[in-house]
């Protein structure tokens, strides 16, 4: 039995919009690197739509693999089902999460929150 | 594959694996059983136990055969403890970077009203004998101190920390578990009164091992029942293990000067290989420590997940890290030697076998290069780093 499923190890090996966005108009990061995990989303949202998304992530291999399932499951999306987004559904379309991994797949929840977070500010600011 | 994960447990032997088999096959008895098969059985015990002391300088009724190295790391030091105790004794000394069977054993001893001074190590990861020697105390029954450490290989100056716990008239335990059968270990010359070692760390098989208990060092058994090993550990011996951990140890012994020559070179060129990633480190001291023993911090990026892209590569290795460890701390041994937690999250350990080579190290060495850049590539650590947002630890 491999510690991870075939889903995780794809979404490891292989992470989805991963780098750097210029131009992205919402940043979260959550965790610290003193636990070991840190997560950072760029969201570039265009009319409540959230039209690319990246990551950058320092950490596990399902800590790489949540934040890469997590944007594949936003982008595209509306902004209101992107704060939707929980942890549950990033577990389950990774076809789960060792129990002391679930963490992981909340980073990602977390992760993704504090970037809608701020777009939401910056947005209020410009206003 | 590249199996470089050797500290963790090695590949049986031929040797081994054939000492075993006419003890699964054929002599079965039970070594406490009068008839033929059973005493067979009994005299390949005494046999064994003649072979593994004389590899390591000790009489053979010194040898007390057990599960393993945490059971004889608990037996010695519960023992060790059971004698303080009888005399009033109940402080004792051990180090910031034991191995968990010492350091829990020691945890419950001090929940039982134990003392116990935890010397902190060097950077280098060796213990400073002047520092010994200040911390024991007029009630001092035990120092607990390993021979080599299983994570960065440092390997402690036992003879002159045994010198010094003779002279102060205190017990010196030592685990062994993971120098026996690599350098040279000699309980008399080292001044050693109590010694844990494994059989599967040199080539033996998993689930056996020894307790060297100097003659009149009175041992307290933690298994009640039969009489086996003098009535010091209860059950049934394990004897193919056992006859199998013998001729383990004394292929080792016998090919350990060549084997170290070959060994420390290529962990030398894995070092030095390894050195040219920036923003690395090497944990422990570069020379004293095992012949096959390399462990690294690499800055800006998590150990695991090093690991699972290394075992793509067909490289088998380790990690000190947190989400490796199961706990939420990286490992004690790395924030001993003064390793922070952002850097101790980084590591890698590699130790190499008797059979590595120099293509292997050079494979490694490319392997691991190509990993630590592809993980910093996206890593928000690396990125803030270089950005000089945040500044550089190594």
């Amino acid at each position: 039995m491999a510690l991870y499923s075939e889903k995780v190890m794809d979404h490891f090996r292989n992470p989805r919009n991963v780098g750097v966005l210029e131009d992205a108009n919402g940043i979260g990061t959550v965790g610290n690197a003193k636990c070991g995990d840190i997560m950072k989303i760029y969201l570039k949202i265009e009319d409540d739509i959230i039209v690319d998304v990246k990551f950058e992530t320092f950490g596990c291999g399902s800590a790489i693999a949540s934040s890469s399932m997590a944007t594949e499951l936003i982008k595209g999306k509306p902004v209101s089902d992107a704060l939707q987004l929980t942890n549950k559904a990033v577990t389950e379309a990774l076809d789960g999460l060792p129990a002391h991994k679930i963490h992981c797949s909340v980073l990602a929840e977390e992760a993704i929150r504090a970037a809608l977070e701020d777009y939401e500010k910056r947005k209020a600011a410009a206003q | 594959m590249i199996y470089a994960d050797n500290a963790a447990t090695t590949k049986m032997s031929k040797t081994a694996i054939a000492a075993m088999l006419p003890y699964l096959e054929d002599v079965y008895g039970n070594p406490s059983s009068l008839y033929v098969t059973g005493q067979k059985a009994k005299e390949a015990l005494e046999n064994a136990r003649v072979a593994v002391a004389r590899c390591i300088g000790a009489e053979p009724r010194e040898i007390l055969f057990t599960s393993g190295g945490s059971e004889a790391d608990n037996q010695a030091i519960r023992s060790a403890a059971a004698i303080g105790k009888k005399a009033g004794k109940t402080h004792i000394i051990s180090d910031a970077i034991e191995h968990h069977a010492v350091l829990h054993t020691l945890k419950k001893l001090e929940a039982e009203g134990f003392a116990v001074t935890y010397l902190p190590v060097q950077e280098n990861g060796i213990v400073d004998p002047a520092a010994l020697e200040e911390a024991i105390r007029p009630d001092t029954c035990l120092v607990t101190i390993m021979t080599a450490n299983n994570e960065i290989g440092t390997v402690q100056p036992v003879r002159t920390l045994g010198e010094i716990c003779r002279r102060h008239g205190v017990l010196f335990h030592t685990d062994a578990v993971q120098a026996v059968g690599h350098i040279p270990v000699n309980v008399k010359d080292d001044n050693i009164d109590l010694l844990s070692a494994s059989a599967h760390k040199f080539h033996g098989p998993k689930g056996v091992g020894f307790l060297y208990a100097k003659r009149g060092v009175r041992l307290e058994n933690l298994i009640e029942g039969g009489a086996q090993e003098r009535g010091l550990r209860a059950g049934t011996e394990n004897v193919a293990g056992i006859v199998s951990m013998a001729a383990a140890l004394e292929e080792a012994v016998g090919n350990m000067a060549q084997n170290s020559v070959r060994l420390t070179h290529l962990r030398d060129r894995l070092i030095a290989g390894l050195s040219d990633i920036p923003h690395s480190v090497l944990n422990g001291d570069a020379a004293q420590r095992l012949p096959g023993n390399v462990n690294f911090c690499f800055e800006g990026i998590e150990g695991e997940s090093l690991l699972l892209l290394l075992d793509d590569k067909g490289i088998c290795a380790s990690s000190g890290s947190a989400c490796t460890s199961g706990s939420l701390d990286p490992s004690h041994v790395l924030l001993a030697i003064g390793r922070v937690h952002d850097v101790a999250h980084g590591s890698l350990r590699l130790t190499l076998g008797e059979d590595a080579t120099e293509a292997d190290v050079d494979t490694i060495i490319e392997a691991v290069k190509a990993v630590v850049a592809h993980l910093r590539s996206f890593s928000p650590v690396w990125r803030d780093l270089c950005a000089g947002k945040t500044a550089f630890i190594l």
